[in-house]
C-alpha cells in the first residue's frame, strides 16, 4: 500500500467515524424522553432474581394502568455491572441513554453524581422524604435529598441455632465476653466458629468497622467522615482492640482456616456457602445474607430457595467500657435516584414505588422496607428482628467504605485484611486511609 | 506568432488531460477496492484499538472519576503514584514471574511431550484429545473448579487436593491459595495445566512439517533418537517455538481472568498482575485517570517487548510479511 492510498483510507475512516459518531450522538443531543404521543420512563434496578424481578415489573404495570400514555421500561441488571459500568456510562452519555429512575449508592458515590449534575433534587417530595425518616441520611448531600432508600437494615451476626444448641449455648451472647465464650464452645464442639470471606476484603473489614464504631465516639466518626482525615487515635485503637480480640483465641480462631482465600458469596466454598453447609456457625453480614445463604444450602431449589430454619440473627454485642456509643450499629440500604432530565412522571412513579402499599408488599417478599408503617408487611420473624434492631439502634453508621468512597474504602479494606491476616499493624490502617485520601 | 501562440497550447493541452485521466480512473478504482476491503477492518482498528489507546493516554493525565468533565489536570502524578506503589511492583514482578516460568518450564515440557506423542503410539488420538481438553474449557469454569479443589474446608484445614496428597503420603501440603509465598506457584500450575495443551498441539503441527528424508539421512548416518531430535527436530521446530513463545509472553503480560476468578489478586495482593491491579485500582474504585495510567504502562511494556521480540527473534520467520512492503 503506498502512502497516498494510506491517506485516503485514513480519510475514509475518519469520515466513517464522524458519521458513526453523529449517528450515535444525534438522538442523545435531543434530550428528554418524550417519544411520540406518550412518555417512556426507564427504570434500572439490580433485582435480577425472583421474586424481586417480577415484583418491580408488577409495580410498573400498576403504574402504567393508572397513568395512560406513560410506558415504564423496567430492566434488571447484575449489581456490579449496574453500579460500576452501566449507570456511570449511561449518565456520562446523557439524554436518552440515561435511565430515569435508577439505584443510587449512599454517601461518597451519590456525592460524586450530584457534583457532576446528574441527579434531580428530590427534597420537594416532602411526604416521601419524611416517610423514610433517618434512613435517608446517607443520600442527603448538602441538605438536599437526592436518593430515597427503599431497603434499609443493620448488619448483625447470622448464626446456626442448631450448632449453637449442640455446643451447649442456650442464649445468644449479649456481651463481647459472652461472645468469646460462645466461640470457644463452638470450637470445642468441632465446628469452625466464625466464617469470613477475606478474599473479597470487605467482609473482613466489617469486623474492623464494628470495632471502630464501638471504639470511636460518634463525634470522632462524624469528623473523620466530614474531613476525610483519619489521624484521630481512636482508629489505631480500633485496630489494636480487634487484633487483641483475635489474639485471645488459639490458632486460626475465631475465624475458619485460610480466610484470605475464601470468597464471600455465590460459590459453595465461599463464607456464605460454609455457613449454608453448616461448616461454620456464624458470620457477620448485612440483611441480604439470608438470601445468599438460602441459595447455597446443599440441595436448595434454584427458584425461591427458602431460608434454612436454623438460620438466626443477633446484633453485634457491645464492647464493655469502650468509648463508642452503646447500641451503635453499622448499616445501609439501597435507594432510588432520578436523572436530572427525567420526565416529570418519574417523580409520580417514585412516589408510587415508595407508597406504603407497595412497600408493605415489598416487605412481604422478604425485604426490610423503609417507609414507616410498611414493616407491618414483614412476616418473617428473623427479618422482624432486624427491622426492630434497626429502629432500636442508638446510632446507625453507614458502612465505612461506602461513607468514605471507593478509593479510601479499598485502601482501608486492603490494610485491614493485612492487619488481620498479614503483616499489617493497627497504625497501617489509618495511614493507608490518609494516603488514599490524598489522591482524591 | 499568434498562430503559434494559439497552436502551442492547443497541442500541449490536448494530450495532457488524457495522460492524467487514465491513471486517475485506475487509481480511483484501486483506492475504491482498497477502501472496500480494508475500510471495515481499519475502521474497527481505529475505533476499538487506536482511539482507546489515545484516549487512555489522555485520561491518564487527569484525576477523573469517570463522571463529569475532565477538568483536573494533574500532569504525571498518576504515573509517579503508580511507580511508587509496592502493590504495582509486585504485580509487574508476577507478570514476569509467569513469563519466565512459562518459557523455562512450559516450553521444554511441551516439546518433550510433543516429541513423545509424535511417535507411533497406542491411543495417540485419544491422548492428544485429552491433553487439549483443559484449553477448550472456559476460563471461568476451570478457575472455579480449581478454586473449589484447592480451597480448604473447615474445620479441617484441607481441601480435596490436600486430601488426595495426604493419601499418597504428603502429610502437610501448603495452603495453595492462602499462602502469599505459594500462591503464584499455584497459579503457574493452573496456567500450565490450562495452556500446555495448546503448546503441545502447536509443536505437533510444527513437527509434521519436518521432512521425513532428514530423519532417514540421520538414521543412515547412525544418529540415535535423542541426537536426531536435538540436531534436526528442534532447529526445524524453531519458527513454531518462537511463535509459541511470543503468544505465551503476550498472554502472560495480559494475564487477568484466571487470577481474577481463582484469587482475585489475593491473598494480600500476592497474586496481583498488572491487569488485575488496573481493574482493582482503576475501574472498581472509579479512578479512571489512574486506571488509564496503569493501562498505558501495561501497553508500553507489552509494546516494547513485542517490538524487541519481533526485531530479534521473529525477524527470519516474518521476513517478507512485515519487513518488505507490497507495492
Amino acid at each position: 500500500m503506498n502512502r497516498r492510498s494510506t491517506k485516503l483510507v485514513a480519510l475514509g475512516a475518519t469520515v466513517g467515524l464522524a458519521a458513526f459518531a453523529l449517528a450515535g450522538c444525534a438522538p442523545a443531543a435531543g434530550g428528554g424522553d418524550a417519544s411520540g404521543d406518550g412518555t417512556t420512563i426507564t427504570w434500572w434496578h439490580n433485582g435480577t432474581g425472583e421474586p424481586l424481578k417480577s415484583f418491580w415489573e408488577d409495580v410498573a404495570d400498576e403504574f402504567e394502568a393508572d397513568h395512560p400514555g406513560v410506558t415504564v421500561k423496567v430492566e434488571a441488571f447484575q449489581n456490579e455491572d449496574l453500579q460500576r459500568t452501566l449507570i456511570p456510562n449511561a449518565l456520562q452519555a446523557g439524554g436518552d441513554a440515561a435511565p430515569d429512575l435508577f439505584m443510587v449508592w449512599a454517601e461518597g458515590e451519590i456525592k460524586a453524581q450530584v457534583e457532576a449534575g446528574y441527579l434531580k433534587d428530590l427534597s420537594g417530595l416532602t411526604d416521601v422524604v419524611e416517610s423514610v425518616g433517618g434512613a435517608g441520611t446517607g443520600w442527603n448531600v448538602d441538605g438536599k435529598q437526592y436518593g430515597i432508600p427503599y431497603r434499609y437494615g443493620i448488619e448483625g451476626i447470622w448464626y446456626n441455632a442448631d450448632l449453637f444448641e449442640k455446643a451447649g449455648i442456650t442464649e445468644p451472647p449479649a456481651t463481647f465476653d459472652e461472645f468469646g465464650d460462645a466461640i470457644e464452645k463452638l470450637s470445642a464442639s468441632g465446628v469452625s466458629p466464625v466464617g469470613v470471606g477475606a478474599a473479597d476484603g470487605w467482609p473482613a473489614a466489617h469486623w474492623w468497622y464494628q470495632f471502630a464504631i464501638k471504639t470511636c465516639s460518634p463525634e470522632s466518626l462524624e469528623k473523620a467522615a466530614d474531613t476525610l482525615d483519619f489521624s484521630d487515635p481512636c482508629f489505631v485503637e480500633a485496630g489494636e482492640n480487634l487484633k487483641a480480640w483475635m489474639d485471645s483465641f488459639d490458632g486460626d480462631l475465631p475465624f475458619q482456616s485460610n480466610p484470605t482465600s475464601t470468597p464471600a458469596q455465590s460459590v459453595p466454598n465461599s463464607s456464605a456457602g460454609l455457613l449454608a453447609s453448616q461448616a461454620t456457625a456464624m458470620e457477620l453480614m448485612g440483611t441480604w445474607h439470608r438470601g445468599e445463604v438460602a441459595k447455597l444450602v446443599p440441595g436448595a431449589p434454584a427458584d425461591n430457595p427458602p431460608a434454612p430454619e436454623w438460620l438466626a440473627w443477633m446484633p453485634v454485642p457491645d464492647i464493655e467500657g469502650a468509648e463508642g456509643a452503646p447500641g451503635a450499629a453499622l448499616g445501609s440500604g439501597d435507594a432510588w435516584g432520578v436523572y436530572a432530565d427525567a420526565p416529570d412522571e418519574t417523580l409520580d412513579l417514585l412516589e408510587y414505588v415508595m407508597s406504603e402499599d407497595v412497600q408493605k408488599r415489598f416487605a412481604a417478599t422478604g425485604e426490610i422496607p423503609t417507609v414507616a408503617g410498611a414493616e407491618a408487611g414483614i412476616t418473617d420473624p428473623v427479618l422482624k428482628q432486624i427491622a426492630d434492631g434497626t429502629v432500636g439502634a442508638s446510632l446507625v453508621v453507614t458502612w465505612l467504605d461506602t461513607q468514605y468512597g471507593p478509593v479510601i474504602g479499598q485502601a482501608m479494606n486492603d490494610a485491614i485484611v493485612a492487619l488481620m491476616f498479614g503483616d499489617g499493624t493497627p497504625e497501617s490502617v489509618p495511614d493507608a486511609m490518609n494516603a488514599a485520601a490524598a489522591t482524591l | 506568432m499568434t498562430a503559434l501562440e494559439t497552436a502551442g497550447p492547443a497541442v500541449t493541452a490536448g494530450p495532457a488531460p488524457r495522460i492524467e485521466r487514465r491513471p486517475t480512473r485506475r487509481n480511483t478504482r484501486k483506492w475504491g477496492e482498497i477502501s472496500l476491503f480494508a475500510g471495515p477492518a481499519v475502521l474497527v482498528y481505529v475505533v476499538f484499538v487506536l482511539l482507546p489507546v489515545v484516549l487512555a493516554a489522555y485520561y491518564s493525565f487527569f484525576n477523573w472519576n469517570g463522571l463529569g468533565p475532565l477538568d483536573r489536570f494533574i500532569g504525571l502524578d498518576n504515573y509517579t503514584r503508580l511507580l511508587a506503589d509496592p502493590v504495582f511492583h509486585r504485580s509487574v514482578y508476577n507478570n514476569f514471574f509467569i513469563i519466565v516460568l512459562s518459557l523455562l518450564i512450559q516450553g521444554p515440557l511441551a516439546i518433550l511431550i510433543a516429541l513423545l506423542m509424535n511417535r507411533p503410539l497406542r491411543f495417540r488420538g485419544l491422548l492428544r484429545a485429552l491433553i487439549f481438553v483443559p484449553y477448550v474449557l472456559s476460563e471461568v469454569t476451570a478457575g472455579l473448579a480449581w478454586q473449589i479443589l484447592l480451597q480448604s474446608v473447615p474445620p479441617a484445614r484441607w481441601g480435596p487436593v490436600d486430601t488426595l496428597l495426604q493419601a499418597i503420603g504428603i502429610e502437610n501440603p501448603p495452603a495453595w491459595l492462602a499462602d502469599p509465598d505459594v500462591v503464584m506457584w499455584t497459579m503457574f500450575g493452573i496456567l500450565t495445566w490450562k495452556y500446555l495443551g495448546l503448546a503441545i498441539i502447536l509443536m505437533l503441527a510444527g513437527l509434521s512439517g519436518v521432512p521425513e528424508e532428514l530423519y532417514e539421512a540421520a538414521a543412515l548416518d547412525g544418529a540415535g533418537w535423542w541426537k536426531t531430535q536435538w540436531y534436526i527436530t528442534v532447529p526445524l521446530l524453531g519458527p513454531t517455538i518462537r511463535i509459541w513463545a511470543f503468544l505465551s509472553i503476550i498472554g502472560a503480560l495480559q494475564l487477568f481472568d484466571m487470577v481474577w476468578i481463582v484469587t482475585g489478586g489475593g491473598p494480600l495482593n500476592a497474586s496481583s498482575t498488572m491487569a488485575v491491579y488496573m481493574v482493582k485500582n482503576g475501574l472498581n474504585v472509579t479512578q479512571i485517570g489512574y486506571g488509564s495510567a496503569v493501562a498505558v504502562v501495561l501497553f508500553l511494556i507489552s509494546l516494547v517487548i513485542a517490538l524487541v521480540y519481533q526485531r530479534f527473534a521473529l525477524r527470519r520467520d516474518l521476513a517478507g510479511a512485515i519487513t518488505g512492503g507490497v507495492r
